[in-house]
């Protein structure tokens, strides 16, 4: 300690001068004199040494889920969940086609907003991150050990799942709601009507997706509600963990020109929805059975292959019927986020062009249903009256609140797109503590285990819109990015600006030690239940099946068994089957033959992968290792022979065979 | 923590510009640099270590071993070691329960890390192969009924 209390004091006096050095060396920029001197040594983190948290982010558009290190910002995978991934992959290989597998077939691409990681007892317990899809509406289970999608289940009766895949407690259910309500008929069937007759016909769905049991996720029943657009939800916790709350906006059901269409009312609603009740009723038939297609696909560890199966039927539930399963809250000016605080007891609303954010207590609602102190009802919903919801609201927080995060110590952190800003206020009080400048237009923000019973606090991250002036520029196109302040003191401070892949919308953070000694180091190879395995070279080969030609493959450092193989012709399909032998972490292999169309694939120690191939042309084509696996990688290569269609030549293959007679065909002729 | 942002900012600020630099703090900030990198770069030593005591060596073979030896041999090992005395990536294995004792065998492959980082004998074959020799996840009995294989192999009865 007393070396660093040196250090310090030689730390302040270098700083001082720096920074007179560093201002007489290069002009001030507006935007670095935000980061205060000692930044550096808080983000810092030496060779070799680990981050304290995983922070799992969001990819937006790219389909993804960036996995980054804080405090450095470094990114340490992209792991695919919705979109195809040339890199090692994922949606190209034959075993994991399945998993982009929808009722509209395959989907390669989509939108991955929100990330909810698993909970117990309303803590991180570092098992899953879910995400959503938000186009073709879905939500994908990663797991923690391996980093990999490990099942997708699709959410029929939906369109535009934005409010998803938000958590319960204990990890029960992950949710999914319709930002676009769309035509429902008495079937559950989209039918075919006018656009305009929206106000008769369209409506929103919130699903309920079992999640506790992973390969098992089921949707559990599905609560019709009206033609609004549902945005974002929080699961209540403690005293509110039965309850679920989601905010809409569009409560004008207007079908066209939603900027001005959908900002016509004072209010819009946290719609409250008592799921507890909502799995009595399913379980006492209490919904209707409607007829549905979806899809929900599986990753087999074993076989390390994925399944996709279409399911048919989903039970939904009429909250015009069933009384007591859904209440609306008013709230004002087309509300986003919806998030509760760690008790449980409070749920703050964003209303993306409110002056106020108005905070509502879980207390007041239930004491609200109990005397139904009601406004009146929308679409048969009874609505709780405003002020006996309202725990208070924070005056003059600034422009255009989106979300909000809280820390351990009592604090509410609020994202301010329109004033680019995060600003801090207490649950308390509801004043305003401070505000910093985000650069630029931030939308989503996090703070460790923010969403949870049990916030880490320390930091918060800011996941920007815009990026303009804070890096080199890359053309028209810039990278996006993230912000790291610290929270420990009663100021928040920049640390660090770090750029993300995709757009980063939400994210969690969650400590390393959570999940770092979890992490799987290879598939054991005697686990290996894949259908065309080769546990042994020995056991390598080339089997004809009609025009399909399955090679069972090795790969170890530094050869593939075989390497040759002749007996190829025009018109079959090859199925390279490659199973990695290696048992030691970090030693994958990879596998690229010549014009194959879908891509390369990439062999995790213990693992099989299938690349299919369909050759082009009549000639010999090379096969490669492509990840740098020893010293002789790039010896690690063979040749396949393609011989014209109708060909007699015989299957042949070897590794290490000597040349033997001499093959008229073996030599060019001139 | 501390330390580094002097290191960062001695390298960075006054690398940078050149100027005003104190050579006491940078050959400080050099060394305490040096210090962070080399710890940094202390490998993580997985494996287990087999002790001499710890293995009995009896005669006749134990023929289940010696079976289990085999399948574990076609999976693990067939790729890198021939049964003959051919070296493909590693040594074939003929005779090398001759050459070597039976502690450094098991060693080799159920603590290959710690091998190839003490053992001279085991850092001149790295030379040969250029590969190192990988951790092929055994587990000691593994590596024990491995061990019975090679002695078949090398005409043990």
């Amino acid at each position: 300690m007393k070396k660093n209390r040196f250090l310090v004091v030689g730390l302040l006096a270098s700083l001082v001068l720096l920074t007179t050095w560093f201002s007489g060396c290069k002009p001030k920029g507006g935007a670095s004199q935000a980061v205060s001197g000692d930044a550096a040594s808080k983000v810092y983190v030496a060779p070799g040494k680990h981050d304290e948290f995983y922070n799992i982010v969001s990819g937006g558009f790219n389909g993804q889920m960036g996995i980054y290190g804080l405090p450095s910002g470094r990114l340490f995978r992209i792991v695919p969940v919705f979109s195809t991934f040339p890199e090692n992959g994922y949606g190209y290989s034959e075993e994991s086609k399945a998993m982009l597998n929808t009722s509209h077939g395959f989907v390669p691409w989509d939108d991955l907003h929100h990330i909810a990681l698993s909970v117990t007892k309303g803590e991180h317990d570092g098992r899953w991150a879910f995400g959503n899809a938000n186009n073709t509406p879905r939500i994908g289970r990663v797991d923690l050990s391996t980093f990999r999608t490990t099942e997708i289940i699709e959410i029929p009766n939906s369109s535009g799942n934005h409010s998803s895949p938000f958590i319960t407690e204990n990890s029960e259910y992950v949710v999914a709601g319709t930002r676009f309500s769309y035509p429902l008929d008495a079937e559950g069937d989209n039918p075919d009507v006018a656009i305009d007759s929206y106000k008769e016909n369209f409506k929103a769905t919130a699903s309920f997706v079992r999640a506790d049991a992973p390969g098992k996720m089921e949707i559990a029943f599905q609560i019709l509600l009206p033609g609004v657009n549902l945005d974002l939800s929080r699961a209540g916790k403690g005293p509110s963990k039965d309850w679920f709350f989601f905010s809409c906006y569009n409560s004008e059901q207007a079908n066209t020109l939603l900027e001005v269409n959908a900002s016509q009312k004072d209010k819009d609603f946290i719609v409250a929805v008592n799921w507890k009740k909502c799995e009595e009723y399913a379980k006492q038939g209490k919904g209707k059975v409607k007829k549905v297609r979806y899809a929900h696909n599986v990753l087999d560890e074993k076989t390390h292959t994925a399944t996709s199966t279409i399911k048919t039927e989903v039970i939904v539930l009429d909250p015009r019927e069933l009384k007591d399963i859904v209440y609306l809250i008013p709230c004002p000016k087309s509300p986003h986020g919806c998030d509760t605080d760690p008790s449980g007891e409070f749920i703050v609303g964003s209303g993306k062009l409110a002056a106020v954010i108005p905070v509502f207590s879980f207390k007041k609602i239930q004491a609200a249903i109990a005397a139904k102190t009601y406004e009146g009802e929308y679409d048969g919903i009874p609505v709780i009256k405003y002020d006996a919801a309202l725990h208070g609201e924070v005056q003059k927080p600034g422009l255009g609140p989106l979300h909000t995060e809280f820390d351990d110590k009592g604090n509410a952190y609020t994202s301010f797109f329109v004033s680019s800003e995060i600003v801090k206020w207490s649950l308390k009080d509801l004043k305003v503590l401070d505000r910093v400048p985000t650069y630029y237009s931030i939308g989503h923000l996090c703070v460790p285990g923010g969403p949870t019973s049990k916030p880490h606090g320390k930091y918060v991250i800011a996941y920007n819109k815009i990026t303009k002036d804070r890096y080199l520029p890359t053309g028209p196109e810039l990278t996006q990015s993230a912000q790291l302040y610290s929270i420990d003191g009663d100021k928040m401070k920049l640390l660090l600006d770090f750029p993300t892949v995709g757009e980063p919308h939400y994210a969690e953070a969650i400590p390393a030690s959570l999940i770092k000694d979890k992490s799987l180091k290879i598939f054991k190879i005697e686990e290996n239940q894949h259908p065309y395995v080769t546990k042994s070279e020995k056991d390598a080969k080339v089997v004809r099946e009609g025009n399909q030609v399955h090679v069972y493959m090795t790969s170890v450092r530094s050869h593939f068994v075989p390497d040759n193989i002749e007996g190829v012709k025009m018109g079959d399909e090859v199925y390279f089957h490659v199973t990695n032998l290696e048992q030691d972490w970090d030693v994958p292999h990879g596998f690229a033959v010549k014009g194959a169309n879908n891509a390369e694939i990439l062999i995790m120690p213990g693992e099989t992968q299938t690349l299919k191939w369909t050759p082009s042309r009549v000639g010999v084509v090379a096969i490669y290792c492509t990840d740098f696996c020893s010293a002789l990688h790039q010896e690690m290569q063979g040749y396949v022979r393609v011989s014209p269609a109708g060909s007699d030549r015989p299957l042949k293959f070897s590794t290490g065979a000597k040349k033997k007679a001499e093959d008229p065909s073996a030599s060019i002729k001139k | 923590m501390i330390k580094y942002i002097l290191i960062w900012f001695s390298l960075v600020f006054l690398g940078a510009c050149g100027g005003n630099s104190e050579p006491k703090t940078q050959e400080e900030g050099n060394k305490m640099l040096e210090e962070a990198v080399k710890e940094g770069e202390k490998k993580e030593v997985h494996g287990t270590e087999v002790k001499e005591a710890d293995i009995q060596i009896t005669n006749p073979l134990d023929a289940k071993m010696v079976a289990d030896g085999q399948s574990i041999y076609d999976s693990k090992c067939l790729s890198c070691h021939k049964l003959t005395d051919e070296r493909i990536v590693g040594p074939g294995w003929k005779d090398v329960t001759k050459r070597r004792k039976p502690v450094w065998i098991m060693n080799m492959i159920t603590n290959v890390d710690m091998m190839l980082a003490e053992d001279a004998e085991a850092q001149k074959l790295l030379e040969q192969c250029l590969v190192r020799m990988p951790n092929q996840n055994v587990t000691v009995a593994d590596a024990r009924s491995l061990l019975e294989f090679m002695r078949q192999n090398d005409g043990e009865k």
